[in-house]
C-alpha cells in the first residue's frame, strides 16, 4: 500500500509539474539575456519554505535589471518546480543547465536535494548557490555555500548557552528531526560538548520523524531530564512543520525560557508567523541574520521586499539574506571575469566581498563558504527575534568539522594549484575520507 | 477640638507624604539609570539596586521590564511603562502607573532583557510579592522561592508563614522555607526536618532540589536526601505510567477525529478517498478565516471563534465533498484504483489551490483562553487543549453513531451499503444517498480540522500528515464499523505512546506499522469485520 502511494505521488507530482512548466515556460530568449536558474520547490512539503526564496530571487533579479542588468545584458529568471521530490531536483537541474543554458542556479533547501543535484552540477560544470544552513562535511567545486556551516551557527549557539549571559547551562537535550542535518550536527555538538567537559549522562539525544505532531511524550521527557538540579537547555534541530506543534506543546506544558531555554537552528521569522509567540518569549534561535537587525541595508531590503511581494506582513529570514549575498557575489564575480562562463566565474568568485544585511561584509573563502557574523536572538511577543548576543567579528565557514574524527584532518581549498575539496593535511593527499 | 484633630491629621499627612516623597525620589533616581545602560550586566545592576530598596513599589517597573514593556523616551531619557496600542505606544509612569501620553515607536527605545535578567527579576519579585493580597500571587512567590532557594529568604518566609491564613498557601510557604534551610548553614536537625517536608511534596521540583542537596551534603543529611529521592522517584514511576496512558488516549482522540470521517467515506461507502486529509485542511483554514474576521471586526468574540467555526467548517468541507462526489467519484464506483488516483489528484489540486489563495506559509490560529495552559492531577499535567479535543472527539463520535443508527437517513445509508439494488428497489434514491453520505464524511473531516488547528500547523500540507494514520486506523479497526474505528484509534494511540519512551518516536512508529501488518495478515478485515458493499467489492 505504502509503496503504491509513493509511486503514485511521483507520477502525479511529475504531471502536475509538467503542467505547471507548460504554463510558465519562458519565452524563447534572445541572445542579449543572461539566464539564471531558480530551483526551489513551489509545491509539496517544502513549498512552505522554498517559495519565499523563489520570490526573493525574482526580486533580486528585477532589481539588478533595473540597475541596467549585467555585462550590458538583461537577466532572465528561469523558474522550475522540483515539487519537494528529491530525484526530480536532479532532473530539473539537468534541464536548467542543458536545455535552458542558465549561467548559474540558485536553489535547494534540504541537504538531500542538494546531494541529489551534486553529480549533475559537476558533470555539466555549472554553479549552484545553496542558501541554507547545513551540516557541513562537504565542499564541491561547483557549489557555493552561502548558508551557515555548523561552526557558524551550532557551536557559537552552544557557547552562548554555556556562558554566564546564556545561563551557564550544564545539561543538554539535543532534539532533532530524523535526517542527515540534525544527525550530523548533533554528532558534532556531542563531540564538542564532551571536549568542554560535559559528561555523557548530561546529554540526551532524541529524534522524531518529519512532520511529527504529537510532542507530549518528548516534552515531558525534557521536563523530566531538566529536573536534575542542573541548568538544562534544549538544542533543537527540529525541522519545518514539526516546530509549531513542538512549541505549542512547550507553551501548554509551561516550560518557560527562564527555566529550560530552547535554542533552535531551523526556526526563523517565517516559522514563527504561524504561532502565538507570547508563551514562547525568551526561547532562542541562532542565525546569521534577523529581520529585526537595525541597519540601513536591512531596512531597505525589507521595504523592497514588502513592495515586491505586495504584503507588508511578509517576513524576511536568514536564507533570503544568504541568497542576497550569493546573488550579489555572483554579479560581482561575473563582472570581474567579464563572462558568465561558469568555469571562469568559479575561479573569480573566491575573494569576492559584498555587503551583508547586518552591517558588515561577507567574503567568499577558498573553501566556497562565506564569512558571516553569528547572532543569537530571543523570541519576542510580536513574532520577531531580538539579538541578545553577536560574535565580535565575522566567523569563517568551516566545511570539515574539527570535532569529528573522520574530518578533523581535512581542509578544502579550491584555488590553484591545490584545487581540492577534501585535502588531508595528515597524509598530504587530496581525497581523504569524509563522514558523508 | 475639631481644629486640633484637623491640625493633627494635616501634620500626619504631611509627614507621610514627605517621607514617601523622599523614597519615591530615590526610586525614580534608580529607575532613571535604565536610560544609560549599554548592556545586560548593567541592566542587571540597576535591577539589583531596585530590589535592594525592598520597596514593593518597584514591582510595577520590574514586572514591565521582564515583560519587555519598559521604554526610554529618546527626547528626554525618561523611563516609562509602555503598552502597545493600535497606533503607537501608550506610556505610563513607572511608579504610579498614571497615563503619560502616547509616543510613536520611533520616539522610544525598548529596554532589552534576556533570560538571565528575566530570571533575576522573577526571583526578586518573588520576595517582594510575598505579602500580596492576592493568594495566587503569593503561591507564585512561594513557588519561585522554592525553585531558587536562598538562606536570606528564611526570615521573610517566617514572617509570611506567621501571617498566612490560607492553609494551602501556608504549606507551599513552609516548603519554600524548607528549601531555603537546606542551602543555609542551619543545624542538621533542621535540615532533616526540611527534607521530610520536601520529600512529602513529591514532585519533580522536589527531586531537582534534593539532587543538588545530595551532591553537596554529607552524613545523615545526604542519606536522608538519597532516601527521599528514591521514594519520590518510585511514586513518580507510577504517575509516569498514568501519564503514558493519558498521552495515548490523547493521541487516540486525535487519530479518531482524523479517521472518523474516513470511516464513513472509506469504511461505509468503500471509496478510497485520498483527498480526505484535504477536507481536514479546509476545516482548519475555515477556522483561520473565522478568526481573522473576528480579530478585525469582533475582538470580544475570540473565545467563541471555534464554536462559530464548527458549523462553517462542516458546511465548507461538506460542500466540497459533495462537489467531488458529484463531479468525480460517482463515475468511478467499483473501480478502486481509478478512485484512488482521481482523489489523489483532487487532493493535489486542493492543496495547490489553498497555497495560491493563502500562500505557502503557516497561518496563525490562536488558542482561545479556555484551551490554553494545563492543570495538575497529582503529578500528572493535563493540557486543556488535549482534554477538550478528547471530549470533542467523543461527542462527534456519539452524534455520528446516533445519526447512523437512529435516523431515517442513517437507515438509508446502511441499507445502500448492505445491498444497493435491494435498497434501490425499495425506492431509496441511491445516488443521492451516496452523495450525502460522502458529504457527511467530508463535513466530519472538516470539523476535525477545527480541532486539529489547535495543535498542528495550519498549512496546505496539514492533511498529508493525517491521511496514512487515518487509513491505518480504519483498516485496523475494521472497515465499515464505527466502533472499530473508535477502538482502533485508542489502541493505536496507547500502543504508540507506550513504545515512544523506550523505542523513540521513529522506531515506535515503525514497530506500530509492523504490528498492524502482522495483524492484518491474521485478520484481513480488521478488529470488527462487517458485511457490506466494501466486502463484496
Amino acid at each position: 500500500m505504502r509503496g503504491n502511494f509513493s509511486t503514485i505521488t511521483k507520477m502525479f507530482s511529475a504531471s502536475v509539474v509538467a503542467a505547471g512548466l507548460l504554463m510558465s515556460a519562458p519565452a524563447r530568449a534572445a541572445d542579449d539575456t543572461i539566464k539564471v536558474g531558480i530551483l526551489h520547490s513551489l509545491s509539496g512539503t517544502m513549498a512552505i519554505s522554498e517559495t519565499t526564496l523563489k520570490d526573493a530571487m525574482m526580486m533580486l533579479i528585477d532589481e539588478q535589471n533595473a540597475k541596467g542588468g549585467l555585462l550590458g545584458k538583461k537577466l532572465e529568471a528561469v523558474v522550475v518546480d522540483p515539487a519537494s521530490n528529491w530525484p526530480l531536483f536532479a532532473e530539473k537541474a539537468r534541464e536548467l543547465i542543458s536545455k535552458d543554458k542558465v549561467a548559474a542556479v540558485f536553489g535547494c533547501w534540504t541537504s538531500v536535494s542538494r546531494k541529489s543535484v551534486l553529480p549533475v552540477f559537476s558533470e555539466l560544470d555549472n554553479i549552484l548557490f545553496y542558501p541554507v544552513q547545513y551540516e557541513g562535511e562537504e565542499s564541491e567545486r561547483n557549489v557555493f555555500y552561502t548558508g551557515a556551516a555548523p561552526n557558524q551557527q551550532a557551536i557559537p549557539a552552544v557557547d552562548y548557552l554555556m556562558s554566564k549571559d546564556g545561563g551557564s547551562v550544564k545539561r543538554w537535550v539535543l532534539e532533532g528531526t530524523d535526517y542527515v542535518y540534525p544527525r550530523t550536527t548533533n554528532k558534532i555538538l556531542e563531540a564538542y560538548l564532551k571536549s568542554k567537559g560535559v559528561a555523557a549522562e548530561d546529554i540526551m539525544t532524541n529524534y522524531t520523524p518529519f512532520g511529527f505532531s504529537d510532542w507530549q511524550t518528548e516534552v515531558s521527557a525534557i521536563k523530566k531530564f531538566g529536573s536534575a538540579g542542573k541548568k538544562t537547555a534544549v538544542v533543537s534541530t527540529v525541522n519545518g512543520d514539526a516546530n509549531v506543534p513542538f512549541y505549542k506543546e512547550l507553551g501548554n506544558q509551561g516550560i518557560k525560557a527562564e527555566d529550560i531555554p530552547v535554542m533552535a537552528f531551523s526556526v526563523g521569522e517565517e516559522e514563527l508567523a504561524g504561532l502565538d509567540t507570547k508563551p514562547l518569549v525568551g526561547h532562542l534561535a541562532a542565525w546569521n541574520y534577523f529581520e529585526s537587525v537595525n541597519t540601513p541595508e536591512n531596512k531597505k531590503f525589507i521595504s523592497d521586499w514588502h513592495k515586491f511581494i505586495k504584503n507588508n506582513k511578509r517576513t524576511t529570514n536568514d536564507p533570503m539574506e544568504a541568497h542576497y549575498i550569493g546573488f550579489n557575489m555572483w554579479v560581482k564575480a561575473v563582472e570581474k571575469a567579464g563572462t558568465t562562463d561558469p568555469d571562469k566565474v568559479i575561479d573569480a568568485m573566491i575573494g569576492v566581498s559584498v555587503p551583508n544585511l547586518t552591517g558588515g561584509y561577507s567574503t567568499m573563502m577558498p573553501n566556497h563558504h562565506i564569512t558571516k557574523p553569528v547572532l543569537i536572538g530571543e523570541i519576542q511577543a510580536n513574532g520577531q527575534f531580538e539579538t541578545v548576543s553577536k560574535t565580535p567579528g565575522l566567523v569563517m565557514g568551516d566545511e570539515w568539522s574539527d570535532y569529528l574524527p573522520d574530518s578533523k584532518d581535512l581542509i578544502s581549498d579550491w584555488r590553484k594549484p591545490l584545487s581540492c575539496g577534501n585535502f588531508n593535511v595528515a597524509t598530504g593527499k587530496c581525497g581523504g575520507k569524509g563522514t558523508n | 477640638m475639631t481644629l486640633i484633630r484637623a491640625g493633627l491629621t494635616l501634620l500626619f499627612l504631611l509627614t507621610t507624604l514627605s517621607s514617601s516623597g523622599a523614597a519615591e525620589a530615590d526610586l525614580r533616581g534608580i529607575i532613571a539609570k535604565f536610560a544609560t545602560v549599554t548592556d545586560f550586566s548593567e541592566t542587571g545592576a540597576v535591577v539589583q539596586e531596585l530590589t535592594a530598596t525592598g520597596d514593593s513599589a518597584v514591582e510595577r517597573p520590574l514586572a514591565a521590564l521582564a515583560d519587555g514593556n519598559l521604554y526610554i523616551r529618546t527626547a528626554d531619557s525618561m523611563v516609562f511603562v509602555g503598552k502597545e496600542g493600535d497606533e503607537g505606544v501608550q506610556l505610563f509612569d513607572p511608579l504610579s502607573g498614571e497615563a503619560a501620553g502616547e509616543a510613536s515607536e520611533d520616539d522610544i527605545t525598548k529596554i532589552t532583557v534576556n533570560n538571565t535578567l528575566r530570571r533575576a527579576i522573577r526571583d526578586a519579585l518573588g520576595t517582594l510579592t510575598l505579602g500580596s493580597k492576592d493568594p495566587t500571587v503569593r503561591i507564585a512567590a512561594a513557588d519561585t522561592m522554592f525553585k531558587t532557594p536562598d538562606a536570606a529568604n528564611i526570615e521573610p518566609l517566617d514572617a509570611a508563614i506567621a501571617s498566612e491564613s490560607v492553609a494551602s498557601v501556608k504549606a507551599l510557604l513552609e516548603q519554600a522555607r524548607g528549601a531555603s534551610i537546606l542551602v543555609s548553614d542551619k543545624p542538621d536537625a533542621d535540615k532533616l526536618a526540611a527534607i521530610a517536608l520536601i520529600g512529602a511534596r513529591g514532585d519533580r521540583n522536589a527531586v531537582s532540589l534534593l539532587t543538588s542537596v545530595e551532591a553537596n551534603a554529607s552524613g545523615a543529611v545526604k542519606e536522608a536526601a538519597t532516601a527521599a529521592i528514591a521514594s519520590i522517584n518510585s511514586t513518580l514511576a507510577i504517575w509516569d505510567a498514568g501519564q503514558n496512558i493519558w498521552y495515548g488516549i490523547s493521541l487516540g482522540s486525535v487519530l479518531l477525529l482524523a479517521a472518523i470521517g474516513l470511516a464513513i467515506t472509506f469504511g461505509v461507502m468503500g471509496v478510497i478517498n485520498m483527498a480526505h486529509g484535504e477536507m481536514v485542511m479546509l476545516g482548519a483554514y475555515t477556522t483561520f478565516v473565522v478568526q481573522q474576521v473576528i480579530r478585525t471586526s469582533f475582538p470580544g468574540l475570540f473565545d467563541w471563534s471555534l464554536v462559530i467555526a464548527l458549523p462553517l467548517a462542516f458546511l465548507v468541507a461538506a460542500l466540497v465533498g459533495l462537489a467531488i462526489e458529484r463531479g468525480v467519484i460517482r463515475f468511478l464506483y467499483g473501480r478502486p484504483l481509478e478512485t484512488l488516483l482521481a482523489t489523489w489528484g483532487v487532493s493535489l489540486i486542493l492543496q495547490q489551490a489553498v497555497r495560491s489563495i493563502f500562500g505557502p506559509t503557516n497561518q496563525e490560529v490562536g488558542n482561545p483562553s479556555w484551551m490554553s495552559g494545563s492543570f495538575d492531577i497529582g503529578q500528572l499535567a493535563i493540557t486543556w487543549n488535549r482534554l477538550w479535543i478528547l471530549v470533542f472527539a467523543l461527542t462527534v463520535f456519539g452524534v455520528l453513531l446516533y445519526v447512523m443508527k437512529r435516523t431515517p437517513w442513517g437507515l438509508q445509508m446502511r441499507a445502500v451499503t448492505a445491498n444497493r439494488r435491494m435498497a434501490a428497489s425499495m425506492g431509496i434514491r441511491t445516488p443521492w444517498v451516496d452523495a450525502l453520505t460522502f458529504a457527511l464524511g467530508s463535513g466530519i473531516a472538516g470539523i476535525a480540522g477545527v480541532a486539529l488547528s489547535q495543535i498542528d500547523n495550519v498549512s496546505p500540507n496539514l492533511g498529508r500528515g493525517y491521511i496514512i494514520d487515518s487509513f491505518m486506523v480504519v483498516v485496523f479497526g475494521g472497515v465499515g464499523n464505527l466502533w472499530g474505528t473508535l477502538v482502533g484509534a485508542f489502541s493505536l494511540g496507547i500502543v504508540n505512546k507506550f513504545l515512544e519512551p523506550y523505542a523513540g518516536a521513529v522506531l515506535g512508529k515503525i514497530v506500530v506499522l509492523v504490528l498492524i501488518i502482522l495483524f492484518i495478515q491474521k485478520r484481513p478485515r480488521g478488529l470488527f469485520a462487517l458485511k457490506g458493499r466494501a466486502v463484496e467489492a
